[in-house]
């Protein structure tokens, strides 16, 4: 807090006393849970902690142990697949969806509500919900069994190859509503003037999309992007309500790893190191959007 | 569910977003209305709305029917005989663990998180939105700065060392801790959208208030809250649904006899012991989703912008 007192003037710590005042949760937050708390685990993370964290430093041990084990492969190998998937399949179809939605249709109201309410869901709705639409016995697979079709198989969630599958149907499910939206309020940002410009030289609307106009979407893009992106890393609840990360371990992801070391396993090393491992995931998204953002601002 | 009046809402409230991004009347004349483009264009408007609907219309038939039909194997056909019973049972009589009181207890443990959540979350924020806006002091904008990257940071980073400062003052498990939590994991949103709204206000009133000798508290109360009202219920829309639908600090910082309502969903769904009743779970699911599903077809508008708001700036 010694940041917000310059030198100089002896007075100056009074000035504007209240609003310093009514910040004062706010400076806690971010300094001591936000600030602290991450480097706090970031240190500890090297450490030998098991039920009580402990100030035993032991180097990069826990971090070795992490990439030996093979829960924490899985997870990783899930978590690639599951986060570059949901990436293409949450641009493609938001923004094919949205592109739709902005031919001057009929009834777009009624479409966007649709579209939209998954999101209002919670994951464990949504990944209980898909338990039962993708049960093997009852739903999909044995309905196209029932239509005659008896060698059908389509039951993700009980086998390990395919797993992670599932659970990505069931978050394009409750999220493409938001990527749409996003979408849907770039594409309004764009001209009218540049679609009659590309119509006046008799280009095809689909060329204007891919060269003109999802160009001109960049920021959108990039905020949808980083957007997904962070609530990759951050899955948790869907798979636990979906899964609980079976079949076996076939569908474990990290941040499960982490709450499963720090609560249940009594591991708290092998929970910071991971939890670290996630952040530095993170870090590498943010970091360079964050640059080219706010960098950018100042410039411009 | 979705009557004409709230889709109307809803409209409205995407079109205050691109409010200003269109100008002059939009469309063309339609020319045919069965033309090959149109019949493409509804049809795959269809097929997708379909795909979004399924998974809630086989929530609803299958928690109308009873055990027997559910076993007969078909998820998507209407129930022959519309029994409410699964219902009954997944609020009053649905098992976890011992207890045997059904989601009942999970939905009133879930008000009592969420109401002083939401307002002390919004209150906090939106001081700090305030101080932010229009009391700026040197340093404000880099705690602020640090607020908005820890809303990227992932909770689990953070969780641990949480643990630990509510243990030390006591309150580790407890209704008032869980308050703080979500206090502090709402406030780089909550913080963004209140100076946002607060620094678009004319910062003329602001300054003839300050003339007329009013201080920091006086124009938050007098000018600023009563001027900002729209922004507080897409504040509290955001929490209502954020909070219920919360799952990890539910199971991070509460006690088994205070779970919040997705905790309690999930322990009675994916229990192991008994047979599974799958009418009874979707009903609990149903329930648990209820609430979100409430707050967002009546507030459409609003629930649309807030998530527009907390995104497209965030």
């Amino acid at each position: 807090m010694a940041k917000s007192v310059p030198s100089g003037r002896p007075n100056h710590l009074l000035r504007n006393l209240n609003s310093k005042i009514a910040s004062i949760p706010m400076i806690l937050i971010a300094v001591v849970i936000f600030l602290g708390g991450t480097l706090w685990t970031v240190v500890y993370s090297f450490t030998n902690s098991r039920l009580l964290p402990r100030f035993n430093f032991v180097g990069l041990d826990q971090y070795e142990r992490l990439w030996a084990s093979s829960r924490w492969m899985i997870s990783i190998q899930n978590l690639a697949v599951y986060g570059i998937l949901s990436l293409i399949f949450s641009l493609v179809i938001g923004f094919v969806l949205a592109a739709l939605m902005d031919q001057k249709i009929r009834f777009e109201n009624t479409f966007r509500t649709i579209f939209l309410y998954p999101f209002a869901l919670s994951f464990i709705v949504t990944g209980l919900v898909w338990q039962w639409v993708l049960n093997p016995e009852f739903g999909i697979q044995g309905i196209v069994r029932s239509l005659g079709w008896e060698s059908f198989a389509f039951d993700p969630l009980y086998n390990p190859d395919i797993v992670i599958y599932g659970i990505l149907i069931a978050a394009l499910w409750q999220g493409t509503g938001l990527v749409m939206c996003l979408m849907l309020a770039g594409l309004r940002g764009i001209d009218e003037d540049i679609w009659k410009a590309a119509r006046v030289d008799g280009i095809p609307m689909w060329r204007t999309y891919i060269f003109v106009v999802i160009p001109m979407m960049r920021p959108v893009f990039i905020t949808t992007l980083v957007l997904i992106a962070s609530g990759i890393v951050k899955v948790y609840d869907l798979v636990v309500a979906q899964t609980s990360g079976g079949p076996g371990n076939a569908s474990e992801v990290p941040a499960k790893y982490v709450y499963d070391y720090m609560f249940q396993a009594q591991n708290l090393g092998q929970g910071f190191a991971a939890s670290t491992m996630m952040l530095l995931t993170i870090a590498i998204i943010i970091i360079p959007w964050a640059y080219l953002e706010f960098g950018g601002r100042k410039r411009g | 569910m979705a009557d004409v009046s709230t889709l109307n809402t809803t409209a409205a409230g995407i079109d205050a977003i691109s409010r200003g991004l269109v100008s002059g009347p939009r469309g063309r004349k339609p020319k045919r209305v069965l033309s090959r483009r149109n019949i493409m264009l509804y049809g795959a408007l269809t097929v997708a709305a379909l795909y979004y609907l399924l998974p809630l219309y086989v929530m609803v038939v299958t928690s109308l029917k009873g055990m027997p039909e559910v076993r007969l194997g078909n998820i998507f056909a209407p129930p022959m005989e519309i029994t409410f019973e699964p219902w009954v049972k997944a609020w009053a009589q649905a098992c976890t663990g011992l207890n045997c009181d059904g989601l009942s207890r999970g939905f009133w443990n879930s008000v009592r998180i969420l109401v002083p959540s939401v307002v002390v979350s919004i209150a906090v924020a939106s001081v700090s939105g305030y101080a932010l806006a229009n009391w700026r002091f040197k340093g404000a904008e880099l705690f602020f700065s640090i607020l908005i990257i820890g809303a990227f940071i992932p909770y689990q980073v953070m969780i641990y060392p949480i643990v630990i400062v509510l243990r030390e003052l006591g309150i580790y498990g407890t209704l008032t801790g869980l308050v703080i939590v979500h206090t502090i994991f709402g406030m780089p949103i909550l913080t963004l959208l209140f100076r946002n709204y607060f620094a678009s206000l004319p910062v003329e009133l602001f300054k003839a208030a300050r003339i007329d000798g009013a201080g920091f508290w006086q124009i938050y109360f007098r000018i600023m809250l009563p001027m900002s009202l729209p922004i507080f219920v897409v504040a509290m829309i955001l929490q209502v649904t954020g909070i219920w639908n919360d799952f990890l600090f539910g199971v991070v910082f509460t006690r088994p006899d205070t779970y919040p309502m997705t905790v309690q969903l999930n322990n009675i769904v994916n229990s192991v012991q008994g047979v599974k009743e799958y009418n009874v779970n979707m009903a609990a699911t149903l329930l648990t989703g209820a609430v979100p599903l409430i707050v967002y077809f009546v507030s459409g508008r609003l629930f649309v912008r807030g998530i527009a708001a907390g995104a497209v700036k965030g």
